[in-house]
């Protein structure tokens, strides 16, 4: 047995507890399960009756945009879960065990894209029942879910290092709505960004989400003909532009959070 | 048993040093030299000495924020020291945290089991990240689940279990390795009679079979029946070491207590104890305490002083010294005073009081 050998299966025992978890806490999974529903639906009906997209539908637009922005959030249960154990006493117990360093972290975001995978399918639905279509293929729009599951999962690194940090559950949740909510609305989230102010437009364009939300419309066939290409560099290269920062965070994230989960003792 | 240390594989270059390394078997010693930790404007350890030998129980008795919790997370690699070293069975906890992981158990003040899986799963999970294969884990988590009356419970969550049995699951979870080094941190706290027996019958058991352990505790008592030696704490500094025999006879044996029922008896009853004990007489609450040698003697002879003097004698007692006397005598204050920076109070320890009349 090698040390990463070593490390997957540390890995692979702390993933498996936090699956179990998810059967045993159902609050949290019908929460997972009905945001994606009530998240779709309100839009679809509230801005999807004032919002115009030429030469296509409003709904088909949005689908897009609500997956980025529902796992985005999806990985707020990140930082929530690592601050619950803190708050618990189970961090010190899995620090005093001679197990691999990375191992309850990765464990943790590991298990955690379960949450996202469910999310995905349950809105894929919801997506479906509201008239949004897969127009090319079924290949090219499973690349469109796992450019968006990459970016959550790295985004769930990000949450991880803040769940470490402060250490509290209710502080995680509202940290995370301050940094996701900024980031998932002023994008192309919900709206095409040709109306925005002109700062607010370029934050939109190099905003990640954004490139996020475009690749994955390009990939799903929802961009109508008619519209015409982006002119923004990012948008241009939507796919690589947001592989970029997926390693980008990672390679910030994952060595900061393994460096705050050694130094997490639980306070008395 | 130190045969069952969990294998890890290891690069070769590594596997070559620790092979001459490896040719000693581990020795469970505890050794920790000037241990400084600061919170702040806290200083929660202010260079402290501790040693324990192989197969020896030391206590590390203190009140509320003597820095004992904080003593045992620094050997235990769980936060860092801010100067000191010490060594755990042979391995340097700033220098080789993950050695020293492998050969220690912990059980921490408040019991660090996962709500959400049953008991039987917590302790296979700690086997399995002990790396103890996953049949062995199965079988010892069993095993341990019976050593601690929870085989009833085994299969349910923790969620439902009692502050009883949490403790209990938590215990088992630092023998999972059966580690040369235990660290118990105030680990019969919120446990009944029965448990605390249960427990202190499995220590007994850990140290006959040559383990080390080191345990906190805020009970003479405790220390007293389970610990070679002991360590009283205060202010994150080392202020008595010894046999609980040696710490009763520092602060003078037995303690007599006679309650009057009226204020205007107190000058009296204090001037017969006076003459009777080892020390001045304190009076709190129209009871008074005062350190005694053979008190089976002396307590009849003081009853028999206050009855001639026609005083209302409503309780009397004999008993052996608290905490409270031990830290009374050692820094002039009680055990309590010295915990005054904590907003909680830790349970009250009653006295043992052997009622005579
Ligand atoms: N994480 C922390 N941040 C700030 N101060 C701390 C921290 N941990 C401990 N302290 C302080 O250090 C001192 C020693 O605390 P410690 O927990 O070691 O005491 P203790 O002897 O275990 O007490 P108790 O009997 O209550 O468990 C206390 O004054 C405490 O307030
Ligand atoms: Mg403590």
């Amino acid at each position: 047995m090698g040390r990463l050998t070593l490390a997957l299966g540390d890995g692979v025992i702390v993933a498996q507890r936090n699956m179990r978890k998810i059967t045993r806490q159902p609050e949290l999974l019908v929460a997972v399960l009905i945001m994606p529903l009530v998240f779709v639906f309100l839009f679809s009906y509230v801005f999807g009756s004032a919002i115009e997209i030429e030469g296509g539908s409003y709904r088909e637009f949005l689908i897009g945009g609500a997956f980025v922005m529902m796992l985005t959030f999806g990985s707020t249960f990140t930082g929530i879960g690592l601050a619950d154990d803190i708050q618990k006493g189970i961090i010190d117990r899995f620090r005093s065990l001679p197990m691999s360093r990375g191992a309850v972290v990765f464990g943790r975001t590991a298990s955690d894209v379960i949450y996202n995978v469910l999310s995905t399918i349950v809105m894929a639905g919801a997506g479906y029942l509201v008239g949004w279509r897969i127009n090319n293929g079924f290949g090219s729009a499973l690349l469109g879910f796992g450019l968006v599951l990459l970016f959550a999962y790295a985004f769930s690194w990000i949450m991880a290092y803040l769940g470490l940090k402060v250490r509290s559950v209710e502080a995680i949740n509202n940290a995370g709505s301050l940094v996701i909510f900024p980031l998932t609305f002023v994008a192309n989230t919900f709206v095409p960004t040709d109306g925005f102010p002109s700062a607010l437009r370029t934050f939109a364009e190099w905003n990640p989400v954004s490139t996020v939300a475009h690749a994955a419309r390009v990939q799903f066939g929802n961009i109508p003909e008619t519209t015409p290409d982006p002119t923004a560099w990012p948008l241009e290269n939507a796919a690589l532009y947001s592989l970029g920062w997926v390693a980008a965070i990672l390679a910030v994230f994952v060595p900061l959070s393994i460096r705050a989960f050694q130094q997490t003792a639980t306070s008395n | 048993m130190v045969d069952r240390q969990p294998v890890v594989a290891r690069p070769w270059w590594l596997k070559l040093w620790s092979m001459q390394k490896s040719t000693t078997p581990i020795n469970g010693h505890i050794e920790a030299e000037g241990l400084v930790k600061r919170y702040g404007d806290v200083t929660a350890l202010d260079g402290l000495d501790l040693t324990v030998p192989e197969g020896t129980v030391l206590g590390l008795l203190g009140p509320n924020g003597s820095g004992k919790t904080t003593a045992v997370s620094i050997l235990t690699t769980l936060i860092q020291s801010d100067g000191g070293h010490a060594v755990v069975a042979g391995a340097d906890v700033a220098a080789n945290p993950s050695e020293v992981r492998r050969r220690i158990g912990l059980s921490g003040q408040a019991a660090a089991v996962d709500e959400n899986l049953t008991g039987f799963e917590n302790l296979e999970m700690i086997g399995r990240l002990y790396h103890l294969g996953r049949k062995p884990a199965v079988e010892r988590a069993r095993e341990l689940l019976e050593r601690f009356s929870l085989t009833d419970a085994a299969d349910r969550l923790a969620k439902g279990y009692s502050g009883g049995m949490r403790r209990r699951l938590d215990l088992a979870g630092a023998l999972v390795a059966e580690p040369p080094v235990l660290f118990l941190d105030e680990p019969t706290t919120g446990l009944d009679p029965r448990s605390r027996n249960e427990l202190w019958a499995v220590v007994d058991e850990l140290v006959e079979r040559g383990r080390t352990v080191l345990l906190t505790t805020q009970y003479m008592e405790e220390a007293d029946t389970l610990a070679d030696d002991i360590v009283v704490m205060d202010k994150g500094r080392r202020i008595a070491q010894g046999t609980a025999d040696e710490l009763k006879d520092l602060v003078g044996g037995e303690r007599i207590e006679i309650s009057v029922a009226f204020e205007n008896e107190i000058p009296e009853a204090r001037r017969i104890l006076a003459g009777l004990a080892e020390d001045a007489p304190r009076v709190s609450n129209r009871t008074l305490t005062a350190s005694v040698v053979g008190g089976a003697a002396k307590l009849p002879a003081a009853l028999r002083a206050m009855d001639d003097a026609r005083l209302t004698v409503t309780d009397v007692g004999l008993r052996r010294p608290t905490l409270d006397d031990v830290f009374l005598s050692l820094t002039g204050r009680t055990a309590e005073a010295a915990a005054v920076h904590l907003e909680v109070a830790a349970p009250g320890e009653a006295p043992v009081l052997e009622e005579v009349a």
